[in-house]
């Protein structure tokens, strides 16, 4: 196991894309710290920002983990492009958290930043604090999403997660903020609290599950049925009554949002359209 | 000053030399006879192929509508950048890069001229201050007139020598380089929504037909004496059945043509080329294509080859750009120039296992070897509407290479692949033709006197690829052939070394070159001409012209015309 610490309080944005499982492994202490990092329009060290410590077993191991403590909310791109290992973050970190990952784990004691788990293909990320905006959305302008792995938030969440979203799973245990799962492809998102609104906004397919308070459903989408337990990823099922909602129409889409009955009662009018 | 390349394989083809070992000699930016072989600059080129600076005759690398795309598509430059070095400035983009790293790839590829083929007459200034910051190549760029409604109006009314007076104006008036024609009248139709389906349909309002556009500004481009022939993107492109409509737009200039001088160019033929009815019974129109070429001296054509890749087609065909949106529902811009022309952007991924996309690659391919005579055909991708042009080495080797072709060719959809011809096609091409394809032959084409040839005199544009056509045998070392035109052993520009294996070593400046064409009788810019651009422009008549302190490094070639 291999621990950082930061040396400082940042203040200027560090891209750490070298703070990775895949690159750590096979690598001692000293190449470690050699590793290039940028601390703004500056090359440095990865031992000039980080005291670095090995501890527990040889470094040889199949998959490597990486403990980090500290205030890392200016420190971007940990954990991006990784395929394995672990890494563990005590404290907030800052944007594009595991970004484009493809396996491994990456779990946070703290929030994080935006765009975390962005495009990821596989993976998970287990965040105990809060996120930010595009939780696991698309690049800017680009229209690949989440395609694959497991996001799982115990906090709320900002704007647009989910956007673009084409597979995968998206767990939610707090509120989110407005456009949830915008231009949805496919894969779900299982919102536990409150949902701000303009949910599934053009989404084309996939599932978007509010368990919590939700004001008002677009009206490009329709009430298809009452549902009484809906299926959420491969294990897991959120007992219902749910209201089921198809759209996004504007898109001829085939999304389906499932709302909870009983936290809803203003929704209730949609019944006599069954 | 002085240069001496030593002992390179030499391939010149305007001046018939093939593959000879010999020296070339280049003072102040020029070749020359000799130079002082002690106190000269040498390079020892040994093994190695020397041949004139890359000419690509169609690129969309400046101008509105590439800055538009560049907008629409940050993910395009998400994953591409370069960083700035001591020598190079820094810069992003894969299929659109930002206008610094366009000059320096084409560059590390040996190119040193290239054409800008789409420039809508208002937006000239916005292109020239593009044009001025790519650097490494000299350029042009062709503005639209094949919708302008000065010209329609003139040839509506059949006043050939009037309309030749006004393009000369544009002409000098937006320091272009040639009379570029895009699905003439359909962009005037696509301004209330529609289209034209052939060359005889009727242009809402000024009721003439693309036939009529097409053989009228011909002749006006033969009246001016211009270098280069008309530049035609034809109607009906992108449309299953269109190399009827391609095969119409030759013939219908057939007659035009004089002492066997070309008088159209076909450009991105490859998307003018589809037979069949619709999407599904789609096959490749390159056969009977190549056979009218082959038959007749007035036409050259380039490729448009299709790369499979993700890339943003852009295009002044508006109602094109409309159908491919509507194919994708992909991200889509479109725009209509006022008077002048129409413009579109779309997003679009090339798949080898789309059939439609496997019969293009194969139809662009099928083109080239098709055409026997390599000055009629000329490589290029349309950049970036059939792929960046990084992919050209690609294209080489599928051109040098059966080999090459057979190893794409396994990859790609199998309904394709069973009605592909390239399969049957035999032929190789040489260095040589090559050689032609990449910048010779485009250079006599656009009537570049000097460019394109190695001749004592012409502008010292040299590339120089580490390969050795003597122990090299392209058809099996395809992959060879692929690295070696990736990054040329030294890039040379104005007589400078530019680049050298991939590194740019000098930021050198190109030149813009727009023609002065000098007709007896001028038009004058009347009150009328104002009023109309008061009342039909969005910019007044003052604010239109872009005079040559405009451009950086102003290369006027001096035209004279018959009018």
């Amino acid at each position: 196991m291999i621990s950082l610490h930061p040396q400082k309080e940042f203040v200027f944005p560090i891209i750490a894309e070298g703070i990775n499982p895949d690159v750590f492994q096979d690598k001692n202490r000293g190449e470690i710290e050699e590793l290039e990092i940028w601390e703004g329009n500056k090359q440095k060290k990865l031992g000039e920002l980080f005291k670095v410590k090995e501890t527990g077993t040889e470094p040889q191991q199949e998959d490597i983990a990486i403990v980090i403590y500290g205030d890392l909310s200016r420190v971007r791109r940990i954990g991006a492009w990784m395929k394995g290992g672990e890494i563990t973050i005590n404290g907030n970190v800052g944007m594009h958290l595991g970004e484009e990952m493809e396996g491994g784990k990456i779990t946070v004691h703290g929030s994080v930043g935006g765009w975390a788990g962005s495009m990821m293909k596989g993976g998970i990320i287990e965040i105990h604090g809060n996120a930010s905006h595009y939780l696991g959305a698309a690049y800017r302008g680009s229209s690949q999403g989440m395609n694959g792995g497991r996001i799982i938030v115990h906090g709320n969440v900002g704007y647009e997660a989910g956007a673009y979203m084409r597979k995968g799973l998206m767990k939610i245990y707090g509120s989110v903020g407005q456009f949830a799962g915008f231009r949805m492809h496919n894969g779900t998102i299982y919102i536990q609290k409150d949902c701000e609104g303009r949910v599934g906004a053009c989404m084309k397919n996939g599932k978007i599950v509010v368990a919590g308070f939700l004001e008002s459903v677009l009206p490009t989408f329709t009430i298809e049925s009452i549902r009484k337990k809906v299926k959420i990823g491969e294990d897991d099922v959120a007992e219902g009554p749910f209201y089921r909602f198809l759209g996004d129409l504007t898109e001829n889409g085939n999304g389906k949002l499932y709302v909870l009955k009983e936290e809803n009662p203003h929704l209730s009018t949609y019944e006599r359209l069954l | 000053m002085e240069l001496l390349i030593r002992n390179g394989f030499v391939y010149d083809p305007i001046n018939s030399i093939n593959g000879e070992k010999m020296d070339i000699a280049i003072r102040d930016g020029k070749f020359v006879q000799k130079v002082n072989e002690f106190s000269a600059r040498k390079i020892d080129a040994s093994g190695m192929i020397v041949m004139p600076g890359g000419v690509d005759i169609h690129c969309h690398i400046a101008g509105s509508e590439v800055n538009t795309g560049r907008l629409l598509r940050p993910e395009d430059h998400f994953k591409d950048f370069e960083r700035k070095t001591l020598k190079t400035r820094s810069g992003v983009g894969r299929s659109i890069p930002s206008t610094f790293t366009t000059g320096y790839r084409y560059a590390r590829m040996g190119y040193t001229t290239i054409m800008n083929p789409s420039m809508a007459p208002l937006e000239a200034k916005h292109t020239h201050e593009e044009l001025n910051d790519t650097p490494m190549v000299d350029k042009a760029t062709y503005p639209l007139l094949g919708d302008w409604w000065f010209v329609l109006e003139y040839l509506k009314d059949g006043a050939i020598e009037e309309c030749a007076r006004y393009v000369a104006w544009m002409m000098t008036t937006t320091k272009g380089y040639a009379i570029k024609i895009v699905n003439p009248g359909g962009l005037e139709a696509w301004g209330s929504g529609r289209n034209v389906s052939c060359i005889d349909d009727q242009v809402p309002y000024f009721g003439i037909t693309p036939r009529e556009i097409l053989r009228g500004l011909c002749k006006v481009n033969k009246l001016l004496n211009l270098p280069h022939t008309i530049h035609v993107h034809t109607n009906n492109l992108g449309k299953p059945g269109n190399y009827l409509t391609a095969l119409d737009t030759m013939k219908c200039v057939e007659d035009l043509s004089s002492e066997g001088k070309p008088a159209i160019h076909i450009t991105h033929c490859q998307f003018c080329a589809f037979k069949g009815s619709n999407w599904r019974s789609l096959t490749s129109g390159a056969e009977e294509i190549a056979k009218y070429v082959n038959n007749h001296s007035h036409v050259t054509l380039d490729m448009g080859q299709v790369i499979f890749t993700d890339t943003t087609t852009m295009t002044a065909d508006g109602p094109f750009q409309y159908t491919l949106y509507e194919l994708t529902g992909n991200k889509w811009v479109n725009h209509d120039v006022e008077t002048e022309t129409s413009s579109g952007i779309v997003p679009f991924r090339y798949r080898r296992k789309s059939y439609v996309n496997a019969i293009q690659w194969s139809i662009g391919l099928e083109l080239a070897l098709l055409i026997e005579d390599p000055w009629k055909i000329f490589m290029t991708t349309d950049h970036p509407n059939g792929g960046p042009f990084v992919y050209y080495p690609k294209i080489i080797a599928w051109l040098m290479s059966r080999k090459a072709r057979e190893a794409t060719v396994q990859k790609i959809n199998q309904r394709a692949r069973s009605r592909s011809l390239l399969p049957s096609i035999d032929r190789e091409l040489s260095f040589y033709e090559i050689a032609i394809m990449t910048r010779a032959g485009q250079a006599k084409a656009l009537g570049l006197v000097n460019k394109g040839h190695l001749s004592v005199g012409a502008d010292a544009d040299v590339a120089i690829y580490n390969i050795n056509p003597e122990t090299t045998d392209p058809s099996t070392k395809y992959r060879t052939i692929r690295k070696t035109f990736r990054n040329a052993a030294y890039t040379i520009k104005n007589g400078k070394i530019a680049a050298k294996n991939g590194e740019i070593l000098e930021h050198v400046k190109g030149a813009t070159m727009w023609l002065d064409v000098q007709v007896s009788d001028p038009i004058k810019v009347t009150e009328g001409m104002k009023r109309r651009f008061r009342e039909y422009w969005t910019v007044e008549y003052e604010n239109y012209p872009v005079t040559e302190n405009y451009l950086e490094i102003s290369h006027p070639i001096a035209v004279k015309a018959d009018v």
